[in-house]
């Protein structure tokens, strides 16, 4: 075990895990923050992702000790009241259906869009191919990420 | 927990009636965390589904569990609506597992919203009743002079008004009117049924504070997973947990067994058994079991292959059937009397689930009583089948269902609540078994295999003089029932023949039979069930048959379905017949908002199919492109749906777009395929679910109507794949034979192997 310090939406914390512990594991079992999801465990799904330092990462394929300085947001700290562009979005366009995939989907939308603001049709499936949905809300989302870029769907 | 009532729900819509205990069962209702169980005029409750307070909250509590297809919603849809409430002081709650008050605590066969329709309008309707009726005797007045809207009771002479939160300690004394006798309101007079609301679970979803059942966090609580033989039907041979123990954070390893047939429950509940690993977290958990070393005997099935299987299933397509569920006229001696034959096969394997939350569930055994939180489709059996294994008392059992991360099926299933129990019984804490996504994918209970041989015939009017259908399957009931039950052909067909019983065209001669293929891998209920391979067989048929007959295919079926019949089912005369008017009706609709018939560039195709599944109809017209190496591309689909009344017509749609987008897996790239009787994908690498780039926009039509609602969950699959392998004919004139689709099959210029 290590004392590992990291940044989560803000906060610091200062945890004792093995530094190969996935950030995903230390997030929800640790911390107790389980908006970030466990899907495949081998970055095949989408499902674990958050940002470090803005960039979209999947938490499930990122060792706690690996991240050093830089700042975690997971789908908790996205905004204090889903008044992030792209969870209005997602609200406006009624994209959940059980909902699962959808703070990976969020996160991954999220990064994408901040480096993309006005994306193609092609760009957004390109963006959001790793991000499995099995309710397969794929279409709502596309719109919602337009509409959160201030596109019409 | 205490309640005291021991209703059924009819029972207790019957005793409203008499107005006698109706307000004890309120009373006694037991609200979480209040220790009320005394009368309290400070909550209106007249019935288990509605309360109201004094500082105007509204609380509704639905039944049928969340697992994406929005019941929250819906349900308090037509109890507000009767109520005359203000949508915006309602909050919802999912209903506790007390199945002698709630009977609907679960969902399948499409059938949540069919079950509330008349229960959930009608408590509405009750509450509202005896508001109208508190506030007239506040004001001394006549009750026919006042009406409700908005939550509040307004006077119509004098226009003074009452905020239900005014009328709490007045109507929390009234006796309940009789339910049965309660007006509901007539269709035009509906503010939220037929609108689309935003639905309430959506906030919770965007911002990770809905918990699954993969989230539930209770102090003191372990993590656990299961080392399970991968071979179905193998067993512990022997472990050696000295490594496993030895990982950081490890608690306990110890061996459960499988579980089978629990006579009480009169079902085989299918637990693999195996060696538990229960640590501080998952991770270590998971790291504990790799450290595990573990020898298997691989059982009884090492020999199955999916060649294996599908060389027996195309052996029985041509035996004698065991089950001869149809035989209306003589379709074989009409078969050799017609000039226009036409045979085809199909052959559709096995599909995991693959939900995106992996089963699951948290149990805490007590001394005073076990509580389990479940990610369940079925709350009731999870508290069933815990009271049989456990010994313990239905009310010693808390069942809490969770939000549900995906269903499709799968969570219809006993097996990993019970084997929840199992680990958690050894240990003094609340433990969380989670199967990993390579446990889920390999311990699933599959979709059938199933294969079709079918043969019709017309005569020269091109009218289908004979139909036969063979089905051949690995059938769902073999993996539930006893034995004893299996040795009636008939009862292990009764799973496999839905959707091909009622032929919606006019068949002169029309033979169903059936053939069962014995596998040692676990099937059930797959999203449509049965529909979603004979939806399959029969509307890739019909193409051929038009094709047979040299029309076109949606001109060949509309001018088969030119007269209107109601067609009864084989199964239950209970269920509403097949009406070929609607049939036929969501047929043109599809085609009229697609543009059927108008011109396509080279390489694309256009392909229509419909069906009647569980009280709803659908039609899908399908586009796609075909590139020269075979890959299909589903460019565009439009789908029309008759589902009655539509509640929440953007839940009708999301459930459409869904359904069809669940449904192209199977038929673009999903396979589960077995080795050695064993499930040889693992995770997303192996099966390959849909992604955003292969997934079309789906354009949904709604038939306006005030008839009852039919399902919608599962309504949207058994068309697509047909209507996807219809556009594939017509783009290259070739049939599709087996799913999922192979390019290679398709490719302009056959490749050359090397």
């Amino acid at each position: 075990m290590t004392n590992i310090a990291i940044t989560i939406n803000e906060e610091s914390y200062r945890i004792d895990v093995k530094p190969d512990t996935p950030l995903l594991w230390v997030l929800r079992d640790t911390l107790g923050l389980t908006g970030t999801k466990y899907g495949c465990g081998m970055g095949l799904c989408g499902a674990c992702t958050v940002h470090l330092d803005g960039e979209a990462r999947r938490s499930c394929q990122t060792p706690v000790g690996s991240i050093g300085a830089k700042k975690i947001t997971t789908i908790e700290g996205l905004s204090p009241d889903r008044s992030h562009p792209v969870q209005r979005a997602w609200i406006a366009e009624q994209v959940p259906q059980c909902g699962y995939c959808q703070p990976g989907q969020i996160m991954q939308a999220a990064a994408f869009l901040a480096s993309t603001p006005h994306p193609t049709r092609e760009q957004i499936n390109e963006a959001m191919n790793g991000n499995i949905c099995r309710c397969a809300t794929y279409q709502r989302i596309r719109r919602a990420m337009q509409h959160a870029s201030g596109q019409n769907a | 927990m205490r309640h005291q009532a021991q209703f059924s729900r009819r029972e207790f819509l019957k005793t409203s009636a008499n107005g006698s205990v109706a307000l004890i069962l309120g009373f006694y209702l037991p609200v979480r965390g209040s220790g009320r169980d005394i009368p309290d005029s400070r909550v209106f409750r007249p019935n288990a589904w509605v309360r109201i307070t004094p500082d105007n909250q509204i609380t509704v509590l639905t039944e049928i569990p969340e697992v994406g297809q929005g019941p929250r919603t819906v349900d308090t849809m037509m109890l507000a609506d009767e109520l005359e409430a203000d949508w915006s002081t309602i909050r919802v709650e999912q209903a506790p597992v007390i199945p002698e008050i709630y009977q609907h605590l679960h969902t399948g066969g499409s059938g949540g919203t069919g079950s509330a329709w008349d229960y959930m309008r009608k408590v509405g309707a009750q509450a509202r009743e005896m508001l109208l009726t508190a506030a007239a005797q506040q004001w001394g007045v006549d009750k026919k002079d006042c009406r409700a809207e908005n939550s509040a009771v307004v006077h119509g002479p004098s226009g003074r008004r009452f905020r239900y939160g005014e009328l709490v300690a007045t109507a929390s004394k009234l006796l309940a009117p009789k339910a049965e006798s309660t007006p509901l309101k007539s269709p035009s007079e509906f503010h939220f049924i037929g609108k689309s609301i935003p639905r309430v679970d959506v906030p919770s979803k965007v911002d990770g504070s809905g918990v699954f059942g993969i989230d539930v966090r209770v102090p003191g609580m372990l993590f656990a997973v299961v080392a399970r033989c991968p071979h179905f039907g193998g067993t512990l041979q022997s472990y050696d947990a000295t490594a496993a123990k030895a990982v950081p954070g490890v608690h306990a390893v110890f061996p459960i067994a499988p579980l089978g047939f629990l006579p009480k429950l009169e079902r085989n509940i299918n637990t693999a058994g195996g060696v538990a690993v229960v640590a501080d977290s998952t991770w270590s958990a998971m790291q504990g079991r790799k450290a595990l070393k573990v020898s298997w005997d691989k059982g009884p099935n090492t020999s199955e292959t999916t060649e294996a299987i599908s060389k027996q299933l195309k052996e029985q397509a041509v035996a004698p059937p065991s089950f001869v569920a149809v035989n209306q006229g003589d379709a074989l001696r009409a078969l050799q009397e017609n000039v226009k034959k036409v045979d085809a096969f199909y052959e559709l394997p096995f599909q995991a689930h693959a939900t995106m939350e992996p089963m699951n569930t948290t149990v805490h055994v007590r001394e005073d009583g076990t509580e389990v939180w479940s990610p369940t489709q079925i709350g009731k059996l999870v508290q069933e089948e815990i009271t049989i294994l456990s010994g313990l008392s239905a009310k010693q059992v808390t069942v809490h269902m969770t939000l549900c991360g995906g269903s499709f099926g799968r969570r219809y299933q006993w097996d990993y609540a019970a084997e929840a129990w199992q680990v958690a019984k050894e240990m003094k804490r609340p433990v969380q078994l989670i199967w990993t996504r390579e446990d889920d994918m390999q311990h699933d209970f599959y979709r059938p295999y199933s294969y079709h041989r079918m043969s019709g015939a017309l005569d020269a009017q091109n009218n289908i003089v004979a139909w036969s259908h063979r089905v051949v399957s690995t059938p769902i009931r073999a993996v539930f029932d006893l034995p004893e039950t299996l040795q009636d052909p008939k009862h292990v067909a009764s799973q496999e023949l839905g959707g091909a019983d009622v032929i919606p065209y006019p068949v002169s001669n029309f033979r169903l039979d059936y053939s069962p293929v014995y596998s040692g891998v676990p099937r059930a209920w797959w999203r449509s069930v049965a529909g979603s391979f004979n939806g399959f067989a029969i509307e890739c048929f019909v193409d051929e048959l038009a094709h047979a007959a040299g029309l076109d295919p949606y001109e060949f079926r509309v001018k088969l379905l030119r007269d209107d019949r109601k067609l009864p089912g084989i199964r239950s005369q209970d269920d509403p017949p097949l009406d070929t008017r609607r049939f036929r009706a969501v047929l043109q609709l599809a085609a009229e908002k697609s543009g059927w018939g108008s011109p396509l560039p080279a390489g694309q195709g256009r392909g229509i199919a419909c069906c009647y599944s569980f009280d709803s109809y659908l039609a899908h017209v399908v586009e796609v492109s075909v590139e020269k190496d075979g890959t299909v591309h589903v460019l565009r689909i439009v789908s029309a749906v008759d589902c009655g009344t539509a509640v929440n017509p953007d839940g009708v749609k999301a459930m459409t777009e869904g359904a069809v987008n669940y449904a192209l897996t199977p038929v673009l790239n999903g396979e589960i395929t077995i080795k050695d009787g064993a499930v040889e994908q693992g995770n997303f690498d192996g099966y390959q679910v849909l992604r955003m780039s292969d997934a079309p926009d789906v354009e949904v039509h709604i038939v306006p109507s005030n008839g009852d609602p039919g399902g919608m969950g599962e309504t949207g699959v058994p068309p697509l794949g047909p209507a996807v392998a219809n556009a594939v004919f017509a783009a290259t004139g070739k049939r599709i034979r087996r799913l999922p689709i192979d390019p290679a099959s398709l490719a302009a210029n056959p490749p050359v192997s090397s």
